[in-house]
Order: structure tokens, then sequence, then C-alpha cells
């Protein structure tokens, strides 16, 4: 068969990096965990840092992260990871060291980590994945849940006047001087995918420059907390998550 | 003439998300009828239209999916 000729060694054009190790994720499918992780692991391969790389895994969905990324890595306590990356990167300040946290880790117990972390000015690169919702512990609001959206502790919807607003965290880092390139992507679609890798592999090459703290969200989906197929979930954040939280560069340094 | 590809698919870690059917620009991927043993359903490949563009295993959440691509005919 003519298409058996194709798959040899010398055609191949994409494989999971070895920069993430064999585990079977334990993300729900569709999660856009697993593309987040891959394109961070790719950035890390193409610039050829694996051995100087350390990750601090957060709390929440993504706290296995350590078991899939084979660089070294480091728990933190439930929103401290940016102290922890503060800590590691000052005591080995050649290495590389990204923190990888989610919505309710970064934006909600870990705020005041996050916000001094930036206002200081850590070489640092923070992954911020945002899917608005708590989706370790079964779909509880978070501090990024969209006005109006249902989750299990806002059935009726989240009511602002009694809920709050939901926090734009990402502009409100990119407001501190310590911060150098903060960014907001996705990963649903090839394309995007493919500039949330660029994205991260120019945050890991400014880290290099010391020139202050990278911060990169990623707008995601929880298809099990925002109770939808995944193809649904994704078409849902194009309707509803890109209008609030819009993908693009919000700080970038200047030429 | 698009230069032909082919894609190999981890079928055990596969989820069945389907998001890899929709980044195909030409529908080469289909969800197997079967399941795996975590019972979830596959992906297939379903016709030979596959250019190895590489958009199905950049988008697939689990990493499940391999491409290949025949080189460019020098002229």
């Amino acid at each position: 068969m003519a298409e058996s000729n194709i798959i040899s060694p010398e055609n191949l054009v994409y494989e999971k990096t070895s920069v993430m190790t064999d585990r079977i994720l334990h993300y729900c499918p569709g999660c856009g965990h697993g593309t987040a992780h891959r394109m961070l692991a790719e950035a890390i391969d193409e610039l050829g840092i694996q051995g100087d790389t350390i990750g601090v895994a957060p709390v929440g969905c993504s706290v296995l992260a350590y078991y899939y990324f084979d660089v070294d890595m480091q728990e933190a306590a439930h929103g401290r990871a940016p102290a922890v990356a503060t800590g590691i990167k000052r005591m080995l300040p050649e290495r590389y060291v990204f923190t990888y946290q989610g919505d309710g880790d970064l934006a909600a117990i870990g705020t005041a980590e996050t916000i001094h972390a930036c206002n200081r000015g850590e070489n640092i690169l923070i992954v911020f994945i945002n899917n608005g919702i708590y989706g370790m512990t079964g779909g509880q609001m978070a501090p990024t849940t969209l006005p109006g959206m249902k989750t299990s502790t806002s059935p009726r919807g989240r009511d602002v006047a009694t809920m709050g607003n939901p926090l734009k965290i990402t502009e409100l880092v990119a407001e501190l001087p310590g911060t150098y390139f903060v960014t907001r992507q996705s990963v649903h679609a090839p394309a995007n995918a493919r500039k949330a890798k660029r994205a991260m592999k120019k945050a890991l090459e400014y880290q290099k420059l010391k020139k202050g703290t990278c911060f990169i969200e990623i707008v995601s989906n929880c298809p099990s907390g925002w109770k939808m197929t995944p193809a649904q979930s994704n078409k849902w954040m194009e309707e509803n998550m890109f209008p609030f939280y819009p993908l693009g560069d919000i700080k970038v340094p200047e030429q | 003439m698009a230069r032909k590809g082919d894609v190999v698919i981890n079928i055990e870690r596969c989820k069945g998300c389907e998001i890899c059917l929709s980044a195909c620009p030409n529908e080469v991927l289909a969800l197997s009828s079967e399941v795996n043993s975590k019972g979830y359903h596959y992906a297939i490949k379903v016709n030979s239209e596959c250019i190895g563009c590489a958009n199905c295993a950049v988008v697939c959440p689990d990493a499940v999916i391999t491409v290949y691509r025949e080189k460019a005919v020098k002229k």
C-alpha cells in the first residue's frame, strides 16, 4: 500500500516531545491542560533547555504536572507556586524556572503571591490556565467565572451584584512594573496552540535576559465542569470566554 | 499536488474527545465504533486524504497522534 511507505522515520513530522513523559494524563477527555502541557514541553525541547529547567506544580487539576514534564519539578502549597519559584530562581539564577497554575490556584488563593512575585519582577515564567471554574473539586465558581455562568455554587448563574465581578488578573499583572511580557493565548485550535508555543518560547528566551516576570494566560476549557462535550466546550469558549478574555499580547517588551 | 501524509494513532491512549476531528482539514479522522480497554471510542483514519499537516496531533490533549509526511520531490 502506498500509505505504508510514508510511515518511516525519515518522514516523521510530528511526535510527542521527549520533554513529556509517557504517562497517560489523568485529565478528562478534551481538557486543554494536555495541549498546554505539551506546548510548554515543546518550547523547552526546541530551546534545548530540558536539563536546565525547573517547574513548579500547583494545586488543582494540574497538581500532577510533575508526572508529565520530564524536567525537575517541585510541588508547591496551594497558590504558593510563584513564591516557591522565586526561591528556586534566586538560588539557581541560571536555571529556567516556570510555574504552571490554574485559575483557582493563581487568581484566588494565590493572588498575593502572584501579584508580589510579578511586582518584584522575579525572572520566572508563570503559565496561567484560565477555565473560569474549579475543575478538580467539582465545578465550583472561581474568581474568573463569567457573569451569568452556571457552576455548582452559582446554579442560577454568577450574579455580580452578590458574587462580585470576574477577576482579570492578567490585565492586573500587566500594570505592574515588574512584568516584562504578558500575553493571553489559547490551545483549542491548531493555530492557537502553535501561537501559544511561540509565546512560551519567547518568554523562556526573555527569562535568560533577566528582564522580569513573563506571564502567559491560556484561556482553556473544562468539559466536565461546564457539563459539555469537548467540542461544545471549545465552541462555548470561543463564543463566551474570548469576548471577555480577549486573546493577544497585553504587554510586550519595547523594542 | 499536496504532499501525502499519514497518521499513527495510539488507540490505547486516546480518550475519544473528538478535538482532532474538527482540526483536520480533509476529514481524515473519525471515531471508531469499537472501544479501547478504557471504554473510549478512539480516533481512526477513515480515508487516505491525509496531507501530514499535523493539526490533529498539535491539538490532541493526550498526544496520541504521530504524523508522517512524504518528502518534497526536488525539481
